[in-house]
C-alpha cells in the first residue's frame, strides 16, 4: 500500500486547488492540462513501459470523442453510458490497430509511423461522413446536469478529470508491480530475449495497446462533455498525438507520474509565454520543441528520471560515505 | 527404450541457396550434459534456434517430452520447459540483474513476491548474489553470461540450451562456472551445449554430436569423438588426420 502514498499525496494536493482558487481561467488551464496528462498516460503505457512508441494517440482520442458525441447528439444516449461506450470503442480500435501493426511485426519507427497512418485515415473519414457531422462537426446540446455529464461549476469538472487521472496513475503503479508489467517491460528491452523466457510478446503488446487506446480514449470523451463540441480536426488531428507523446517523454516515459509532470510543465511554460507576448499562433509547438531538446540534452529520462537522480544523490550525500566510495566521488 | 526429453529428427534449414542445417538429427535426455561442437559457421546456433522456435524448419522435426513442437513459437516452447542462452549476449540492459532474473522467475509464478523470492534464490546460485541490485548494462562479460544462465534458469526448464555460455571468459571464470553447469545436471535438468572450449566439453559433456557443414558427421562420447579421424579432418582440413596419426615427426 506504501507504494500508492505519492498518488494519494498528489491527488490531494491537486483537489484541495479549487478551495484556494476560483478564477475560472486557472481552473480551465488545469483542466486542459489534466485532459492532455490523461491522454499522455495513455501513450505512457504503450510507449513508456511497452517501447511501442506510437504517433496515432488520436486514432483512440477521437473514438472515444466520436462515439459518446454520436450517440448523444443523434440516438439520444445518456451522457454516462456514451462515455463508457466511447471508452469500449476506443479500445475496440486500439485492439484492432494492434492486432494488425503487431501481426505484420512492424517495430519502432514503422510502427509510429502505421499508427500515424491510421489516425490520419480516421480523420479524413470523419471530415465527409455525415454521422459524424462531415466538415461542420458535432455539438453536444446544453444541459448543465449531472445525469447529462455537465456541471455548472468548473470546479467539478476539474475534480472529476482529476480523478481520471488519478486513476490512470494507480493503472501504471499497478502495471509496474505487476507479471504483464514486468513482461511489458521485457519486451521493450529486448523482445527476442523476452521470448526466449516464455513471454507471448505479441499478446502482451496487444494487451498494452488495448489498455492504452481506453486511456486515451477516454480524455476524448471528457473533452466532448467539456466542450460540447467536436470536428475532425480535433478528434483525430495530429495536434492530440503529439502532445500525448511529448508530454510523458518531457515528464518521465515509463514512470507513473511522467505524464502529469510533463503535461503540468509544458503546459504552464506555454501559458506563461503566452502571457508575455500574447497569442502568437504556433508559438505553444515552439514551446515543446524546445523543451523537448533540453529534456532529451539534459534529462533524457525525463522531468521525473532527473528527479529521482537527484534525491538519490542529496541522500547519498546527506549519510556519509563509506570508505570505497568517496575515491569516486 | 523411453523416448528421449529432446529428439531432433533430420532437420534443415536453407536460408535462399545456403543449407545451413542439412538433415541433422540429435538427441538430450535428462540428467545429462550433451555437447554440440564444431568448426566455426557449422550451424550449431541456426540449430539451436530451430530447436528453441526462433527459426522454422525448411524440414524435419523437433520432438519434445513427447510432443511436435517442430511449429510452436519460442514463448510456448519455454512455457514447455526449453530455455536458451543466446551466443551473444542479450541482457535488459536497462533493468537490474534482479529485474532480469524476475522476468524468467514470473513464467511459473504470477505472485510478485514469489517471483522475486525465486529470483533472489536463483541470482545466488549462479553468483549473482551481491550483484542483484546493479544495473544489467555494468556487468562484465563474465557476469553478463551468468545473467543469461540465470535468467534462463529462472524459468525452470527441463531443457536448457547454453550457446557459449563459455566464451569469452578466462579459464579461472570458466573454472567458477563448471561446477554450477554440473550441479544442474545433478537436479536433473538436461544440458545441450554449444562449446568451443574443448576442456569443458571433455569434462562435463556424456554425449558429443559434431556438426560440420550443417551435418551431424560424428557422435559419441568425448574421448571417441577427439580420436575420430572425420572430426579432425573437419576441424583442421583434409589430410589432416594421417598427418596427425602420423605423430610426431616435427
Amino acid at each position: 500500500m506504501r507504494a500508492f502514498l505519492p498518488i494519494v499525496v498528489v491527488a490531494a494536493a491537486l483537489a484541495a486547488v479549487p478551495l484556494f482558487v476560483h478564477a475560472n481561467v486557472v481552473l480551465n488551464f488545469l483542466v486542459v492540462t489534466l485532459l492532455i496528462a490523461l491522454a499522455g498516460q495513455g501513450w505512457n503505457i504503450l510507449g513508456g513501459y511497452g517501447g511501442q512508441y506510437s504517433f496515432g494517440q488520436a486514432a483512440f482520442f477521437g473514438t472515444g470523442a466520436y462515439t459518446t458525441a454520436i450517440l448523444q447528439v443523434h440516438y439520444g444516449v445518456n451522457a454516462w453510458i456514451g462515455f463508457a461506450a466511447g471508452i469500449a470503442a476506443g479500445a475496440a480500435v486500439g485492439a484492432i490497430i494492434g492486432a494488425l501493426t503487431f501481426r505484420a511485426g512492424l517495430r519502432s519507427s514503422y510502427f509510429a509511423l502505421v499508427t500515424l497512418a491510421f489516425a490520419e485515415v480516421l480523420r479524413i473519414v470523419a471530415s465527409v461522413t455525415p454521422i459524424s457531422g462531415a466538415g461542420v462537426g458535432l455539438l453536444v446540446k446544453l444541459d448543465l446536469h449531472a445525469q447529462a455529464f455537465q456541471f455548472k461549476s468548473r470546479a467539478v469538472f476539474y475534480l472529476v478529470i482529476l480523478a481520471l487521472v488519478a486513476v490512470s496513475l494507480v493503472i501504471a503503479q499497478l502495471l509496474e508491480r505487476s507479471r504483464f508489467g514486468a513482461w511489458l517491460i521485457a519486451v521493450r528491452e529486448n523482445e527476442d530475449a523476452a521470448m526466449a523466457l516464455g513471454v507471448d510478446a505479441f499478446t502482451i503488446k496487444l494487451g498494452a495497446m488495448v489498455l492504452s487506446a481506453a486511456i486515451t480514449a477516454a480524455a476524448g470523451c471528457f473533452y466532448v462533455q467539456y466542450f460540447l463540441f467536436v470536428d475532425s480536426g480535433i478528434a483525430y488531428g495530429t495536434w492530440i498525438s503529439i502532445e500525448a507523446l511529448l508530454t510523458p517523454i518531457i515528464g518521465g516515459a515509463g514512470t507513473v507520474f511522467g505524464a502529469l509532470a510533463g503535461a503540468l510543465v509544458v503546459k504552464l511554460l506555454g501559458e506563461g509565454i503566452k502571457l508575455v507576448t500574447g497569442d502568437v499562433p504556433g508559438l505553444d509547438l515552439m514551446i515543446y520543441g524546445a523543451v523537448l531538446v533540453l529534456v532529451i540534452r539534459f534529462a533524457p529520462r525525463g522531468l521525473v528520471g532527473a528527479f529521482t537522480d537527484l534525491r538519490t544523490r542529496l541522500l547519498r550525500r546527506s549519510k556519509p560515505a563509506p570508505a570505497g566510495e568517496v575515491a569516486h566521488g | 527404450m523411453a523416448e528421449p526429453l529432446l529428439s531432433v529428427d533430420s532437420v534443415s534449414r536453407r536460408f535462399g541457396g545456403l543449407l545451413a542445417v542439412n538433415a541433422a538429427s540429435l538427441s538430450a535426455d535428462t540428467g545429462r550434459i550433451t555437447a554440440l561442437i564444431g568448426p566455426n559457421g557449422a550451424g550449431k546456433t541456426t540449430l539451436f534456434s530451430l530447436i528453441s522456435g526462433f527459426l522454422k524448419p525448411s524440414a524435419g522435426t523437433v520432438r519434445y517430452a513427447g510432443h511436435d513442437v517442430t511449429r510452436e513459437p519460442p514463448h510456448r516452447r519455454a512455457r514447455r520447459g526449453i530455455a536458451r542462452t543466446f551466443q551473444i549476449v542479450q541482457p535488459f540492459a536497462g533493468l537490474s540483474v534482479r529485474e532480469n532474473i524476475l522476468v524468467g522467475a514470473h513464467l511459473r509464478h504470477r505472485a510478485r513476491a514469489e517471483a522475486l523470492a525465486l529470483a533472489e534464490r536463483v541470482g545466488r546460485d549462479v553468483g549473482l548474489g551481491d550483484l542483484l541490485e546493479r544495473p544489467a548494462h555494468a556487468l562484465t562479460v563474465a557476469g553478463r553470461k551468468r545473467l543469461e544462465l540465470a535468467r534462463a534458469l529462472a524459468t525452470e526448464p527441463q531443457l536448457l540450451l547454453l550457446d557459449e555460455v563459455l566464451a569469452g571468459l578466462n579459464p579461472s571464470e570458466i573454472r567458477d562456472i563448471i561446477p554450477v553447469l554440473r550441479a544442474l545436471s545433478a537436479r536433473g535438468i538436461g544440458v545441450l551445449m554449444i562449446e568451443h572450449v574443448m576442456q569443458a566439453v571433455m569434462s562435463l559433456a556424456e554425449h558429443v554430436f559434431v556438426l560440420a557443414e550443417g551435418r551431424i558427421i560424428a557422435q559419441g562420447s568425448p574421448a571417441e569423438v577427439v580420436a575420430d579421424p572425420i572430426v579432425v579432418e573437419a576441424y583442421l582440413g583434409h589430410g589432416a588426420a594421417a598427418r596427425v596419426g602420423s605423430g610426431h615427426a616435427h
